[in-house]
């Protein structure tokens, strides 16, 4: 079998038994990366030489006695985490020669767990979009169908582990941007709860609802990344200081004594009727583990989009200040005062979805407009907050769809902005409410596209998501498949 | 109407991004539409909810003033596009 295919766990074994070096599991997804990257179009960046240093180093620390947990394991990461000395773009043109002298906390953590990084993903422009469009240098296919979006920001990573291009990835979720192109792709994402991962070193998009997390091949990977990366960070001030639980522990624990939510309100008007038969058997799959199926309400669930279509753009308009030409990035050398210098310079350097919210959140953020747009957006924000507070003293896993349909065709959505938001409606709310939330693999749909199962928890109930998570993967037991590729 | 292009145009302004005649043309519809959509909100009474604008109950991070180390000058100045070897230029200002 060839190596690139296998889990990170399976690989952990290969690696303990000498069966394969990391020099030559490097190599191998190398290979794979030359031979199917022109076709997928995932990496922006390869770090092959530093990759091949990693690994020789991987190999020298296990024959030292000396293997940590990710010891030799080949990783991609999304270009919005900050990697020193190799460039890191956001999908923007504004930083498409930025090479960073620092790493952000969890490319650190990473590389301390003995991690190679094979190079950074593609993503939509600054993390803004649902289908990997936006990104300044191109756009990655869905591996399961070349004419399919493979959704996003975190496109890159989902298409690269559905492809066998690296062996996990790391990704950032502000509205669904880890938890949709997981389910598109047909792996595995979890978005950890708001405080859980630091974001030292991530490129900031909306402060309020960022956060960090894994996209892997299946639920025990996702646990062993999850693992790596979580715990406290005094360089950020969001994290929150409380010790990081032994997530790979808590799968084994089945579906007995968990009660599971079923929101009506996700199963609306709208829902693709393969992708409501697939999420359908995946709850199925946790009642058949010993779970309690209720039925429950998160009546505030329709206005997510809209207090999110504020909120994260005025926090981006505000956070997006920082690229103006003057210590990084691009700059417009013909300008010849500072102001024009800005303006030509922002001009240039954003492409158009960028430009839109960064309008958005100005407009909605200026004078006279404060109290009708930020204000009542958060407002609604407390509303849905207390939508889920209701809901987890009643149950402790949320079950759901991802996106109400599966992946749609490349180009589809591009010039109709709001049909393209409208897609994150179901994973906006965790965001909204700061709660942990995952996708894994429930199905196919008739033409082949993946379907994904969202599962909610409640702060820091990571333990719980994975445990319901892995509960449903052992029971629905699905045929381990390959992209036609 | 929600936003006219006048109001693009002083937004734009706001955000310091240059916009030509064509970009106001497509924003200001796209604009309108996702602001009328966003309207929406209004179907709520909220006159008594407070604002969130963190999940969860974030207070401010202390930490002590300590001295560290900070990044060497020359790799701060290794990205940007001006430089005089000392710090960064930009246009004249006044």
């Amino acid at each position: 079998m060839n190596p690139c295919d296998q889990t990170i766990h399976e690989l952990q074994d290969l690696l303990a038994r000498g069966e394969i070096s990391a020099v030559e599991l490097t190599r191998s997804y190398l290979e794979r990366i030359d031979a199917l990257d022109p076709t997928v179009g995932a990496y922006l960046t390869l770090a092959r030489e530093s990759a091949l240093e990693q690994a020789a180093e991987a190999d020298r620390r296990r024959s030292a006695g000396d293997a940590p947990s990710l010891c030799g394991i080949p990783l991609a990461i999304k270009d919005v985490l900050c990697t020193k000395g190799l460039r890191t773009t956001c999908g923007s043109r504004i930083l498409e020669n930025f090479i960073p002298p620092y790493d952000a906390t969890v490319i650190e953590k990473l590389k301390t767990a003995g991690a190679v990084i094979l190079g950074k993903v593609s993503m939509d422009e600054f993390a803004m979009g649902s289908s990997n469009e936006n990104c300044a240098f191109g756009t990655p296919r869905n591996p399961w169908s070349l004419e399919h979006v493979c959704g996003g920001s975190s496109g890159g990573s989902g298409a690269a582990v559905a492809a066998g291009l690296c062996a996990g990835s790391l990704g950032s979720d502000t509205g669904g941007s880890i938890r949709q192109p997981a389910s598109y792709c047909g792996v595995v994402g979890l978005k950890p709860t708001y405080g859980r991962v630091s974001r030292y070193g991530l490129v900031a998009y909306a402060s309020s609802l960022d956060q960090v997390g894994p996209l892997t091949r299946d639920v025990t990977d996702c646990a062993i990344l999850l693992q790596a990366i979580s715990g406290f960070d005094p360089r950020d001030s969001t994290s929150i200081d409380r010790p990081t639980p032994d997530y790979r522990a808590a799968l084994g624990q089945g579906g007995a004594g968990l009660t599971v939510g079923v929101p009506r309100e996700y199963f609306g008007d709208g829902l693709d009727p393969e992708v409501e038969r697939a999420v359908r058997q995946g709850i199925d799959a946790l009642a058949a583990a010993g779970a309690r199926i209720v039925d429950i309400s998160l009546p505030h669930s329709a206005y997510g989009v809209a207090a999110y279509y504020i909120i994260a753009p005025a926090e981006a308009s505000s956070n997006l200040s920082r690229f103006d030409g003057v210590r990084y990035g691009l700059r417009d050398l013909e300008a010849d005062s500072l102001i024009d210098m800005f303006q030509r310079t922002r001009a240039q350097g954003f492409g158009p979805e960028v430009k839109r919210r960064i309008i958005i959140g100005a407009f909605a953020l200026s004078s006279g407009y404060y109290d009708a747009y930020y204000k009542k957006a958060s407002q609604v924000r407390t509303l849905i907050v207390e939508d889920f507070r209701r809901a987890f003293a009643e149950c402790d896993v949320i079950a759901a769809p991802v996106t109400p349909t599966p992946a749609w065709r490349l180009g589809e959505r591009l010039h109709d902005p709001l049909s393209m938001y409208l897609s994150d409606i179901l994973t906006i709310p965790a965001n909204l409410a700061g709660l942990p939330g995952m996708s894994l693999p429930c199905g196919f749909s008739s033409a082949g596209l993946p379907i994904g199962l969202q599962l909610m928890a409640n702060h820091f109930a990571e333990e719980t998501l994975l445990r319901a998570a892995f509960a449903v993967e052992q029971e629905l037991a699905l045929e381990r498949r390959t992209p036609p590729l | 109407m929600k936003i006219s292009p006048a109001e693009v145009r002083h937004a734009a302004r706001l955000a310091r991004l240059e916009l030509d005649e064509e970009e106001v043309a497509s924003l200001t519809p796209q604009l309108d539409q996702i602001l009328a959509y966003i309207d929406k909100l209004n179907e709520l009474d909220t006159t008594d909810t407070p604002p969130t604008t963190h999940a969860l109950e974030v207070v401010n991070a202390f930490r002590e003033d300590e001295v560290r180390p900070s990044i060497d000058r020359q790799i701060a100045l290794a990205n940007a596009p001006r430089t005089d070897g000392e710090a960064f230029v930009v246009p004249r200002v006044i």
